[in-house]
């Protein structure tokens, strides 16, 4: 065990960075201060979450590097914090993204640098303690807290319809969590606990676990995002900044699966069982119509949005089909998706920086003259289509071995997904970047500059590295999920 | 025996009432016979006996009205909101100077009616008598009547002040009313004794529910809770910015203050004819303090409405009749306090183009010239929305935690689903602040260190509260034991 808090250091140090750019003067030349700030401070924090895995051991299973200290001293809330191994890819991913966020807004944010790097460093805080938290009560005030910065971010820097977007994204994801408030003040008036750890289980008698199962689906479904309460997210991505869309797509939705598990699953499992057959139908309606949806869009962040709905529709399928490989396969398509999706946005972000234009139809024929944007797109594509090799077929392919195992029926609808995905992808990429340069506006575009690159070729030896070495990454989350397995058949056997 | 009469009467001199009341009294004498600067001279003055007043209700929290028993009763909760009431008047005299300066209103009268108002309030939380309560409350409604209509020459001030004076008038005789049915039927003003008759009766008669509804509509008239609301958006904007500050804080203190008394002690037997009532108005509150504040876009409106939607939250914790619904009622009015104050405190000292700011459009381009207090102004807007990690949130955290205690749970429910609707207009206001084009235009700041450091006081309380949550929780509890016993 380690003497010195070093969760705690993750979670505070880019609150931390924050305040300290607070305190710069902001004007033409401090802003490049502001910027490296923001960075260190960034790429520190992915440091540390990185010996949060040197120290992480996969034999223990149960919550490790735990801090836990009195709060409210009036009921048991406490500030209570640990990793285990489902936390522990989530909090990586988020700390892995955000240096990415900050190097990609490099030139392209020109008005209120410090707000927006501020912005950002506290969102990466909200999000490090909110997968950290085991109290739920810290766990929810992360949970809510990560909406103020995000609305800051879509509605100072974002689009044209940025309001309505940054509305529409606050008030719905508020909606949801709201009613997961009364569930939890409800779980810790039932039972006394507050803390995830002791609440893993069959806490609950089955009427009251369908309640407060249908109190967390309202705020996981709105976050992960569910068919139909997915509407928000294409005006949110769309209207964000590239960075916005990264995190969003990146970290954000990732809390809605996260909580699956360790709620929905992990404390209600019978009543998860009773309500499997509205999981798999939402999850199948939004792989298929999300998925012919995507294919029709003209916008490309668009496009990506609604691919990341269907992608989350094979998530949720996976981690309801309640088996090792199913978990995992979300699990790691959780993690890949959040890579994916983002390599995609920053993809994205590099010609909107340069044309200012999302439309599909003004680009052609990239290839001619982005030779390396070219590639790394290619790569980004064919990860997000699951070709073996790289990440995404790992998700994919463990999360329909699960299935099959429940259903075939359930696996085939999931595999359409897959082949749909390659079909808007594909699509998608043949008229970006083949083809000859119709465009005058495309003549003298460039490649990827140094900036760029650096953050693509990062991006491309992650996708490489989680497909063709998963183990490193499931070993660490194989006995957590375990247990939850295990609870869930102990849970429903009886 | 000669002995004690004579303690007894150095102590009244002692009593926190007797000295406010004197003090008031020489300072009016003051600024009648000394014509130069008085005004400045007399808030000053006003402060400083406020504090005192407030030192002396803290350190005489053991001693209650020895002659004075049957009217007036002590007790801890008594005496927290008695230093509430106090805090919330001395703030709002001290944020208020400036406006009053440039506004040319600088009557030594103000701060005189504010301490006779804040007397008066002193008087009504402590009532131990329908008698008392009474004169209590027409104290304190007669100097707000007075204080509405300060701006003589303004049409929409001497509006207010009329509007409010009769609808104060026709509620105080509904109230009054309500006191003489509650006499007739159980022969007794003193709360004690009706707790007492009222505990012995086996039927409870008509004619004591009808008093009781009825003196519930004249509280629920003076916190302002929907259906009674009626007068609180017009006042709230036709009187001085100032004024709106001090009618958003204190009056609210006191009226929540005895609405809780009230209810819990002579009349707590009665909790299922009363409670019907309280979650209708909490429902109400909320609903329409959520959705009528949506259209407004003159600030003073908004504030008006969303603090009826927090007395609507407020009520709940009544509602629910526990424990816990009390600490979290007084958590929530004490973070209420500090977020009213905070907020009109910015109010009252920021100038655009010379003129206060009265429409929510005013404040775009704020976050360009003033960052600091368009960050504070966002701050408080997320906390009133109940948005975590600020002090809002736990208000209602807590307010929540005691409806689920009592099993009220379509209150819980309604209670966040309207505090959603509500987020929509505070976050309208960060959206004028910082997502608008801005216009360009100049600010002015007039603010002074008293106010400054209140000011700080209030945004630390606001923004580090979840860091150090136990100093208020505790206060809290060890405030509500005096009901309710864990």
């Amino acid at each position: 065990m380690l003497d010195w808090p070093l969760l705690t250091v993750t979670i505070f140090l880019p609150l931390l960075g924050s305040i300290i750019i607070l305190f710069i003067k902001e004007n033409e030349q401090s802003s490049i201060n502001i910027k490296l700030a923001a960075l260190c401070t960034s790429v520190g924090t992915f440091i540390l979450s990185c010996l949060i895995w040197f120290f992480f051991d996969p034999k223990i299973n149960s919550y490790q590097l735990v801090e836990k200290y009195s709060w409210f001293n009036d009921f048991d809330f406490y500030y209570y914090i640990g990793v285990d191994g489902i936390s522990l890819f989530m909090i990586i991913l988020s700390t892995f993204l955000t240096p990415f966020c900050i190097l990609t807004s490099w030139i392209s944010i020109k008005k209120r640098i410090k707000e927006y790097m501020i912005s950002f460093l506290l969102l990466e805080t909200f999000m490090i303690g909110m997968f950290s938290s085991i109290d739920i009560l810290l766990f929810y005030v992360f949970f809510e807290a990560v909406l103020i910065p995000m609305f800051i971010i879509i509605g100072v820097w974002g689009g044209e319809r940025r309001i309505y977007a940054s509305f529409k994204f606050f008030l719905y994801t508020l909606l949801g969590s709201v009613l997961m408030l009364i569930a939890i003040i409800f779980m810790y008036q039932y039972s006394g606990i507050m803390n995830i750890a002791e609440l893993q289980g069959n806490y609950f008698p089955k009427y009251i676990q369908i309640w407060l199962w249908l109190a967390f689906f309202a705020s996981f479904a709105v976050k992960i995002p569910m068919w139909p309460f997915h509407t928000w997210l294409p005006d949110a991505h769309v209207e964000a900044p590239t960075a916005g869309s990264v995190i969003l797509a990146g970290v954000l939705l990732k809390m809605g699966g996260y909580g699956f598990i360790r709620f929905s699953l992990g404390m209600f499992p019978e009543a998860s069982q009773f309500f499997l057959p509205l999981i798999f139908i939402l999850s199948i309606v939004a792989i298929i119509y999300t998925s012919l949806v995507a294919l029709a869009q003209t916008d490309i962040k668009k496009l990506i949005a609604y691919s990341s709905v269907a992608h989350m529709g094979i998530v949720t399928i996976g981690i309801f089909v309640v088996n090792q490989q199913g978990i995992e396969g979300a699990m790691i398509q959780m993690i890949s998706h959040g890579i994916v999706s983002a390599a995609l946005f920053l993809s994205v972000g590099v010609i909107y920086d340069r044309m200012h234009t999302r439309e599909i139809k003004f680009y052609g024929g990239l290839v001619n003259k982005m030779p390396n944007y070219a590639a790394v797109f290619m790569i980004f594509t064919l990860a997000s289509v699951g070709l073996p090799g790289t990440s995404g077929f790992i998700g994919e392919f463990l999360t329909i071995i699960g299935a099959f195992k429940y259903s075939t029926f359930l696996a085939f609808f999931a595999s359409t997904g897959i082949i749909l995905s390659a079909v808007y992808m594909l699509y998608l990429y043949k008229r970006i970047i083949f083809g000859s340069i119709s465009n005058e506006n495309l003549k003298d575009i460039l490649d990827l500059s140094l900036r760029e690159k650096i953050i693509m070729i990062p991006l491309v030896i992650v996708i490489f590295l989680i497909g063709i070495f998963p183990n490193i990454f499931i070993e660490p989350m194989r006995l957590s999920i375990e247990t939850i397995t295990l609870n869930y058949e102990m849970a429903n056997a009886k | 025996m000669r002995w004690l009469m004579q303690n007894s009467l150095l102590q009244i001199l002692f009593f926190p009432e007797f000295v406010l009341l004197l003090g008031t009294i020489i300072i009016l004498l003051f600024g009648l016979f000394f014509k130069k600067n008085n005004f400045s001279v007399v808030s000053n003055l006003s402060v400083i006996l406020l504090i005192s007043v407030a030192f002396l209700v803290y350190f005489n929290k053991d001693i209650s009205f020895l002659n004075f028993d049957k009217y007036f009763s002590n007790s801890s909760f008594i005496n927290f909101f008695q230093i509430l009431v106090i805090f919330g008047s001395l703030s709002t005299i001290i944020i208020s100077v400036d406006f009053y300066k440039s506004n040319n209103l600088i009557f030594f009268e103000i701060p005189i009616l504010i301490l006779f108002s804040t007397l008066g309030m002193l008087l009504l939380i402590s009532s131990n008598n329908l008698m008392a309560m009474y004169l209590g409350i027409e104290l304190q409604s007669l100097t707000l009547y007075v204080i509405a209509a300060l701006k003589r020459d303004s049409l929409k001030s001497s509006e207010s002040g009329l509007k409010y004076f009769v609808l104060g008038a026709l509620s105080s005789g509904i109230l009054l009313y309500g006191c003489s049915l509650i006499y007739g039927f159980t022969g007794h003003t003193d709360f004690n004794e009706i707790f007492i008759v009222l505990n012995s009766l086996e039927n409870i008669n008509l004619a004591i529910i009808f008093g009781l509804i009825f003196i519930l509509v004249g509280l629920a008239f003076k916190v302002s809770a929907v259906p009674f609301h009626m007068w609180t958006p017009d006042v709230y904007e036709g009187a001085p910015t100032s004024v709106t500050a001090f009618f958003a804080i204190v009056p609210k203190i006191s009226g929540v203050a005895l609405i809780y008394r009230f209810c819990l002690e002579p009349f707590s037997i009665l909790y299922n004819e009363w409670s019907q009532i309280i979650i209708f108005l909490s429902i109400a509150s909320m609903l329409l303090g959520g959705i009528a504040a949506i259209r407004q876009n003159n600030i003073k409106r908004l504030l008006a409405y969303s603090s009826i939607g927090h007395v609507g939250y407020i009520l709940i914790g009544l509602a629910s009749f526990n424990f816990a619904g009390l600490k979290g009622a007084i958590l929530y009015m004490l973070i209420y306090v500090f977020m009213n104050i905070a907020i009109f405190g910015i109010l009252l000292s920021l100038k655009r183009e010379n003129r206060y700011i009265e429409k929510i459009d005013e404040l775009s381009g704020l976050s360009k010239s003033k960052p600091i207090f368009s960050f504070c102004i966002a701050i408080i807007m997320l906390s009133m929305a109940g948005i975590p990690p600020f002090a809002g949130f736990f208000g209602k955290f807590y307010i929540f935690i005691s409806a689920i205690d009592a099993e009220l749970f379509y209150l819980a429910v309604i209670g966040v689903i309207t505090s959603v609707i509500a987020a929509y207009y505070y976050l309208k206001i960060i959206k004028i602040m910082y997502f608008d084009e801005i216009n360009s235009s100049s600010y002015q700041l007039h603010i002074q260190t008293k106010s400054i450091f209140i000011l700080i006081l209030s945004m630390l309380i606001i923004s580090l509260f979840i860091f150090y949550p136990s100093l208020f929780i505790n206060l809290s509890s060890e405030v509500s034991n005096n009901f309710f016993r864990k």
